[in-house]
């Protein structure tokens, strides 16, 4: 049976759309799985994921209530990961936190890679002075320094996790038009699209259908690279009091209040340090892994 | 009535005038070659007439009508181009169903599941074939899934931009076989751009010499076929195509 | 004839694929003396690997192997990396298709003509400039003290096979290697630099092996031709005799090419399943 499916998965000649779509994502999955480092990553950010769904059940205590007589106590049975100044238990904190980071990244995935890519295809296929016009607001964003620029934002929208996520995903949609662009260009007078154009296609089909989906591969790839740099700077706004507010357990805040503590209660500080340290790791291992897999410059190879 | 018509025709592109002065007649369902040398402006006088370059002056009109210069769905239904490079004209995330059916799609037609496996019988492709990437397909296989994407509008005209010259000759005589064949039944007028003389020779019925953006001479092919040209240039180029290596 | 300058036999190029090993060249021998020998083949037949293999062009992780592979006595499948430098470029040489791609573009043309004289023979500055405008001029580059500092891109495609061809042919090779040298040309062009490279090599009594899809041209440029197939050599015969080919492989090839005369309704196609059993 097992090796009927592949068969059927890894077929020449699918016999439906169905069959062709799953047969090439099987191809991918495979390709994947043959990179070690990038099956960690999946693994890691696969945890990181489980760990959000089902944090009540990770979770060995309450992450917003503790007891006071429990403050900073170090690592044991108890406390996985040891206690906070409250009397809260880091690991429960940790595990909720998960949920925070987690659609933090899916928010800005979600509004910045879209926006950027909608700016760069209509920009690069254009061009003229559309392309003049879009580039230059693209440039001015990009010549700013993100975590500066977030500050700002957040600043004037007032502290909070929605805040920090629009200030993030405002910083970080121009490095994905950049992308988009540069493919577009790349692709914009080749054959197939003047075909597509002769067929009478509009602007938009032609952008939507057959120039975007080109571009997705390698904004894919730029966005799981980039989500450590989201989770560090929305760790980075948590930290300076501006990202998710007492008493959510926004891993960054939760450096920043260990830092009071770091020479004596090292473990406050350092835990909610390493899962920051870990994630990214993951998303780096899964991009890195996912751009041999997608990039079409190296799959021409195969 | 004439399929298609060019008055004074000139093209630039950006600075440079790369067509000048061209008028050219084709009949309906003619077999028009437009030979010459690279450079010679051949390729681009089909990208006018297209609208692919937008940038010319004169008149061009399909069937009496004069033509604007932007791409529109009734121009679309009624003309339609092949182009040189099979690896280059079909979308590489798209399987030949999705290239097939874009076209229908585009201008509401339904019935793809009727009409996508009988235009790749017509065209001699297996219909295994539907769902595989243009990756997975030889050269020749792409050349005719390009010229079933082409037939999916039934234009009446069909635009040939070398379309053979990156194949093998054995793969060239089936995609010329096919051409021959597809003119016939479905009535079309063809205009063949191309470098090679006897692929004129066997598929065109007039041909015109190009040299430098303009027409040195326009002559049936039977004066090809004859060594019958008259003007020096067509002469000297007959010639040497015949003849490769006079040493 | 004398001792070959080439002899190959039992040639073998494969690939690993995640599928399994291809093998693209199988079993192909031939000798090449001082003459000119043609190879033809359609795209896939394995002829311009054979032509690299020669060389030891083939990269990793292709793999090749032959009963034997010598160059004027020289085992070259045997013969250290250091070795095959010295054979490369100044004893066989290899003019590809496209001159854009294999000039590099930020060196003037006279430097790089001058630098594949420099590097295999220690000469005076002044001497490899005299000798490179030498070599365009019997390339027949019309004002060779101007090509000599103009850079590839300012060369017309005919010019650049042309210099291409100087820079093969200035380290004076026993063997020259023409993989489609004029497929990227005008016909006009074509005609003038085969006409030229079949002079400097009778001239200088160097041996030739002519790549080309194009069976028509290789049969007026060579005087012996193999014809390739899925990696095998299925036909040998002399350029004159052409007609008389036995292969049907090769007589379909010679079919199916339409003529300047065409008279006929349909060219024939090839039946591929005939010949296609083993």
């Amino acid at each position: 049976m097992a090796t009927t499916t592949r068969g059927w998965l890894l077929a020449e000649s699918p016999a439906s759309r169905l069959q062709a779509r799953l047969g090439r994502s099987y191809r991918m999955v495979r390709a994947l799985l043959r990179n070690p480092l990038a099956v960690l990553g999946a693994l890691i950010v696969l945890a990181l994921v489980v760990l959000a769904l089902f944090a009540p059940f990770f979770a060995t205590h309450n992450p917003y209530v503790g007891e006071l007589t429990d403050r900073l106590k170090p690592p044991s049975d108890q406390f996985w990961l040891g206690s906070d100044e409250l009397g809260r238990d880091i690991w429960s904190r940790i595990v909720y936190g998960a949920r925070i980071t987690l659609t933090i990244v899916l928010l800005v995935a979600a509004i910045a890679a879209p926006v950027g890519m909608v700016v760069g295809a209509v920009s690069g296929y254009l061009g003229g002075w559309t392309d003049r016009i879009l580039m230059g607001i693209t440039d001015v964003f990009l010549s700013m320094p993100k975590l500066i620029l977030a500050l700002a934002f957040v600043a004037a929208l007032g502290p909070g996790i929605e805040n920090a996520v629009i200030a993030i995903a405002i910083t970080s949609w121009p490095a994905y038009a950049r992308i988009a662009r540069a493919e577009t260009l790349t692709i914009r007078n080749s054959e197939f699209i003047s075909a597509v154009r002769l067929q009478g296609a509009s602007v938009m089909r032609v952008i939507l259908r057959h120039i975007l989906p080109l571009c997705t591969s390698s904004v894919i790839v730029r966005v799981t690279l980039d989500m450590a740099g989201i989770i560090l700077t929305a760790a980075g706004l948590g930290f300076l009091g501006l990202g998710a507010q007492p008493p959510l357990p926004e891993w960054g805040a939760m450096i920043s209040r260990g830092r009071a503590f770091i020479l004596d209660q090292w473990w406050v500080a350092t835990m909610p340090g390493f899962a920051i340290v870990i994630v990214s790791l993951g998303f780096c291992f899964l991009g890195d892994g996912l751009r041999d897999v997608l990039d079409p410059k190296s799959a021409n190879r195969q | 009535m004439n399929a298609i018509s060019l008055r004074n025709v000139d093209i630039a592109y950006g600075d440079t005038r790369v067509v000048e002065d061209l008028s050219l007649d084709v009949a309906e369902g003619e077999c028009f070659g437009l030979v010459g040398e690279s450079g010679s402006g051949k390729s681009t006088v089909l990208r006018a007439v297209t609208g692919l370059a937008p940038d010319w002056t004169g008149e061009i009109s399909l069937f009496g009508q004069p033509r604007g210069k932007a791409i529109d769905r009734k121009f679309a239904a009624l003309c339609q181009m092949v182009f040189q490079d099979p690896y280059g004209s079909l979308h590489p995330r798209q399987t030949v169903d999705a290239a097939l059916s874009e076209p229908l799609a585009i201008h509401g037609l339904g019935g793809a599941d009727t009409r996508v496996p009988e235009m790749m019988a017509a065209c001699g492709l297996d219909p295994r074939f539907r769902f595989r990437l243009p990756h997975q397909l030889s050269g020749g296989q792409r050349q005719r899934v390009a010229i079933a994407r082409a037939l999916m509008l039934k234009p009446k005209i069909l635009l040939l931009d070398e379309p053979t010259s990156a194949l093998d000759v054995s793969v060239q005589a089936e995609i010329l076989n096919l051409l021959k064949r597809l003119r016939r039944e479905q009535k079309l007028t063809y205009i063949l751009v191309t470098h090679d003389l006897p692929v004129v020779s066997f598929l065109c019925d007039r041909l015109a010499v190009m040299r430098q953006g303009r027409v040195v001479e326009v002559a049936p092919v039977e004066a090809l076929r004859h060594n019958a040209m008259t003007h020096p240039y067509a002469r000297e180029l007959v010639e040497k195509s015949a003849n490769r290596v006079s040493a | 004839m004398t001792a070959p300058l080439l002899e190959v036999a039992n040639l073998r190029v494969r690939f690993p694929t995640p599928t399994g090993t291809v093998e693209v060249v199988r079993g192909v021998s031939f000798t090449l003396g001082r003459e000119r020998l043609g190879i033809v083949g359609e795209s896939g037949s394995g002829k311009s690997l054979t032509g690299r293999s020669i060389l030891r062009l083939i990269r990793k992780p292709g793999e090749v192997t032959a009963d034997r592979l010598r160059f004027e006595g020289i085992d070259l499948l045997s013969a250290s990396e250091w070795q095959m430098r010295g054979i490369r470029g100044a004893r066989i040489s290899m003019v590809m298709q496209d001159p854009k791609f294999s000039l590099n573009p930020v060196m003037t043309v006279g430097e790089q003509i001058g630098e594949a004289l420099a590097v295999h023979e220690h000469l005076p500055r002044r001497q490899i400039r005299s000798r490179v405008l030498e070599m365009l001029e019997a390339v027949q580059i019309r004002d060779p003290q101007r090509v000599f500092g103009l850079y590839p891109h300012e060369l017309s495609g005919g010019m650049g096979q042309r210099v291409m061809i100087a820079m093969m042919l200035i380290p004076e090779p026993s063997i020259l290697i023409a993989d489609e040298p004029t497929s990227a040309l005008d016909v006009s062009v074509q005609g003038e630099v085969l006409r030229l490279m079949n002079d400097l090599i009778t001239r200088k009594g160097m041996g030739l092996i002519f790549i080309s899809h194009d069976l028509h041209l290789v049969s007026q440029f060579c005087d012996r031709i193999l014809v390739m197939y899925r990696g095998r050599i299925v036909e040998e015969c002399a350029a004159g005799e052409l007609d008389r080919a036995t292969h049907p492989y090769t007589r379909g090839l010679i079919a199916s090419v339409p003529r300047m005369d065409e008279t006929r309704a349909e060219l024939p196609v090839l039946d591929r399943s005939q010949w296609e059993q083993a």
